[in-house]
């Protein structure tokens, strides 16, 4: 006779009745103390080991409310500003290979051999949009993940995990919330995935929604570009990369302040709920293997984000230059999205070449900044193309600067423009992602929708403010 | 090429002869003698619950094809939170030729917790003593003979992050996977009145009900438990599917295996 799995259940529910009550706690007795015994029998310790005391001691500093966030504040600030001066002098010599060197050479060659459209469409658009990418990211990228990575194998991550506990605690999210927070500083697409580690349906999806004011491997160069560009170069030269990492870390520390914000609103209107308490096993701190480290940080994400960049760089230079040279009327395709898109740029403290390039960046942070410097050159700078390569190619910061000044950016655009690379939607892949993960379309929209709402709203006011004051 | 005895074959888990499952309690550095073997860069971090989903890579050792199972880090296997039911329905469904349980040597008594758990469900199985660097580094010495004696499943003192001990391990889990070695692992006495006529009773019912089931035994005591996802994979008849699927698998991988040789 086969029973049917009912009847399974059934029987094992009566069954239930005939054993002592206190049966699962015995099971689990029994294991924990057969575990006890084993270990006893086998595990010998000599004494206090010096080793584990002044792992103790560094914790009561790293771990304290009172130290434990000036010393986070400290380290990361610390990596922001390695990665910024670091960065500088690689990416222009980059720069200056790809664009001073190669391109006028590709340019003129490409020109002499095939017809007009076929070589602006491979050098001017895709080759141009690819080193661009390149060179603004590969820099800094090379210095960020690495020092992460460092970080995170020494096992300072799940220190900061445990500081920050109490303020996500106390906005009704999940203390974990703050690794899916790191991971979301290398990209969020991994931010979202790595929220599986929340048990709670309900701070699961807090931590997805909110994800996106971490700012990503695709957003970090843009922010240090802009920073250098328009708020380091107002101090002296010896100050200017101070200057800077102040300008990065003030935004990072505001989406900071968004993520806990949001993660509020959210606990207490359409996620209602308690904060539920959970334990993180604070591992030890573990010496990491430096060149291991930079090898698979070098392998592993560096190239892995680099290649996704310029796969994603290729079609997007061959559209930006398609828009810039096919005519509609009297003006390119690009022309009127960038006069279309002007007043509702104006009016955010950016502007519509911006706004432009961020629509062609949906898919992919990492083509912002160059967008918007080609969409710079062939709109808003007449004639720069046709100087060469000599000039504005010459991408250290001074040159992109003199390039922006000459189109009209302000310190207000640079501003505006961090704090809308801050707020704005996720990438196509991280939307695609939080699709899969909530299986919601209503979640998905919900973390479209709401950064870029709050990028509007700041950005407006800003520019509200700074114009009424300035 | 092989480097050293271990042929490290990265991705590639065609044709495997046997299979190897990674389980252990999260930060035990599952993942670093998961790339030790395979030779692959499963990212590593120093931080518990890094590994989310399972991570499967391959590696070669004296003529056989191992497939391995990097799985999540568990503290035990009689809860339900998602990263615990990955781990726990491979170990069950999965049937690994042999599960390496990583241990820290350094806190050992908590470890032990779920290896106990671990050796409820298989008897094939080999303990990764890992981490005994730090272990010296922190004055911790650890018999690992009498332990092995006690479990009566190998024990192998690692540190894999700097390969020690790695080749020992790979003997012993071919020892144990290939059944030239039985281990008769310690079981945990269940001495409450009933449960033995109890247990009877179910595990003839679902033997019944699902001819293929391996680990009938554990079921049943998941269901006196009250398990709920337990009873949830009875309820949808799931059990028997991923039985039978199992035991699919396993003839393939089997032929495979013996195309191979």
């Amino acid at each position: 006779m086969k029973e049917s799995a009912d009847e399974i259940l059934r029987e094992a529910h009566a069954l239930q009745w005939q054993l002592p009550r206190n049966f699962n706690d015995r099971l689990t007795e029994a294991i924990y103390a057969e575990s006890a015994r084993i270990a006893e029998r086998t595990v010998a310790r000599q004494g206090e080991s010096r080793r584990l005391l002044w792992q103790q001691r560094a914790d009561r500093l790293i771990t304290s409310p009172w130290t434990g966030f000036p010393i986070m504040a400290l380290v990361f600030a610390a990596v922001l500003w390695l990665t910024i001066i670091g960065a500088n002098v690689p990416s222009g010599l980059l720069a200056d290979l790809l664009m001073g060197e190669i391109y006028p050479w590709l340019h003129d060659h490409a020109h002499a051999a095939l017809p007009f459209w076929i070589a602006g469409l491979l050098v001017d658009g895709m080759y141009l949009a690819t080193a661009w990418v390149v060179s603004v990211m590969l820099p800094p990228m090379m210095i960020f993940f690495p020092a992460f990575t460092l970080l995170e194998d020494l096992g300072y991550l799940p220190r900061v995990a445990f500081n920050l506990d109490r303020l996500f605690h106390r906005v009704g999210a999940h203390g974990k919330q703050a690794l899916t927070m790191a991971m979301g500083y290398g990209c969020n697409a991994a931010g979202v995935i790595a929220a599986r580690v929340i048990d709670s349906p309900r701070e699961r999806l807090i931590a997805i929604v909110t994800n996106n004011f971490a700012l990503c491997n695709g957003r970090w160069p843009t922010q240090i570009l802009i920073a250098t560009v328009f708020l380091g170069a107002l101090a002296p030269a010896g100050l200017a990369g101070f200057v800077a990492t102040g300008a990065v870390f003030a935004v990072a520390v505001l989406g900071f302040a968004l993520t806990l914000l949001c993660s509020w609103v959210l606990s207490r209107t359409l996620l209602r709920g308690e904060a539920s308490t959970f334990s993180l096993e604070l591992p030890p701190y573990r010496p990491p293997n430096i060149w291991r480290t930079l090898y698979t940080s070098l392998i592993d994400r560096t190239l892995f984000v680099l290649w996704r960049a310029v796969v994603f760089a290729l079609p997007a230079g061959a559209m930006i230059w398609t828009i810039s040279n096919v005519h509609a009327g009297d003006q390119t395709l690009a022309h009127w999205a960038v006069q279309g898109l002007g007043p509702l740029g104006f009016f955010m403290g950016l502007n519509g070449i911006i706004l432009l390039a961020y629509v062609i960046a949906i898919p992919a942070n990492e083509i912002v900044i160059p967008s918007v410097l080609m969409l710079t050159v062939l709109i808003a700078v007449p004639g720069a193309n046709e100087h060469g390569a000599g000039v504005l190619f010459d991408a250290d910061a001074a040159a992109v600067h003199t390039l922006l000044t000459t189109a009209g950016w302000t310190t207000l655009t640079g501003v505006c423009l961090m704090l809308f690379s801050l707020c704005h939607n996720p990438c196509s892949t991280t939307l695609y992602t939080i699709y899969k993960e909530t299986r919601s379309l209503k979640w998905t929209a919900v973390s479209a929708f709401m950064p870029t709402a709050i990028g509007f709203v700041l950005c407006a006011l800003v520019a509200a403010v700074w114009r009424w004051v300035v | 090429m092989p480097r050293g005895p271990v042929e490290r074959l990265g991705l590639d888990v065609s044709r495997f002869d046997l299979v190897v499952a990674l389980a252990g309690n999260p930060n035990t550095g599952k993942s670093t003698v998961f790339n030790r073997l395979t030779g692959l860069r499963q990212h590593t971090g120093n931080w518990p619950g890094k590994t989310i989903a399972r991570a499967e890579g391959g590696f070669g050792f004296n003529q056989r094809r191992y497939k391995i199972v990097d799985l999540p880090g568990t503290y035990s296997l009689r809860s339900a939170s998602p990263d615990e039911t990955v781990a726990r329905e491979f170990l069950l469904f999965g049937q690994p030729d042999v599960t390496i349980i990583v241990a820290d040597a350094n806190c050992l008594e908590r470890n032990l917790n779920l290896a106990l758990q671990i050796l409820q469900i298989t008897d094939r199985a080999v303990l990764c003593l890992n981490l005994m660097d730090e272990a010296r580094a922190n004055g911790v010495a650890v018999d690992a003979r009498r332990l092995a004696a006690d479990l009566g499943i190998p024990v192998v003192p690692c540190a894999a992050r700097s390969g020690e001990g790695m080749d020992r391990l790979l003997v012993e889990v071919e020892a144990v996977a290939t059944k030239t070695f039985k281990p008769t692992p310690y079981r945990l006495k269940l001495d409450v009145p009933g449960l033995g006529q109890a247990l009877a009773k179910l595990v003839a019912m679902l033997r019944r009900r699902f001819p293929d089931l391996a680990n009938a035994e554990w079921i049943a005591l998941r269901l006196l438990e009250g398990d709920r996802a337990v009873a949830a994979l009875v309820e949808s008849g799931e059990l028997g599917r991923i039985g039978a699927d199992h035991a699919a698998l396993a003839a393939v991988g089997a032929v495979a295996g013996k195309g191979a040789a």
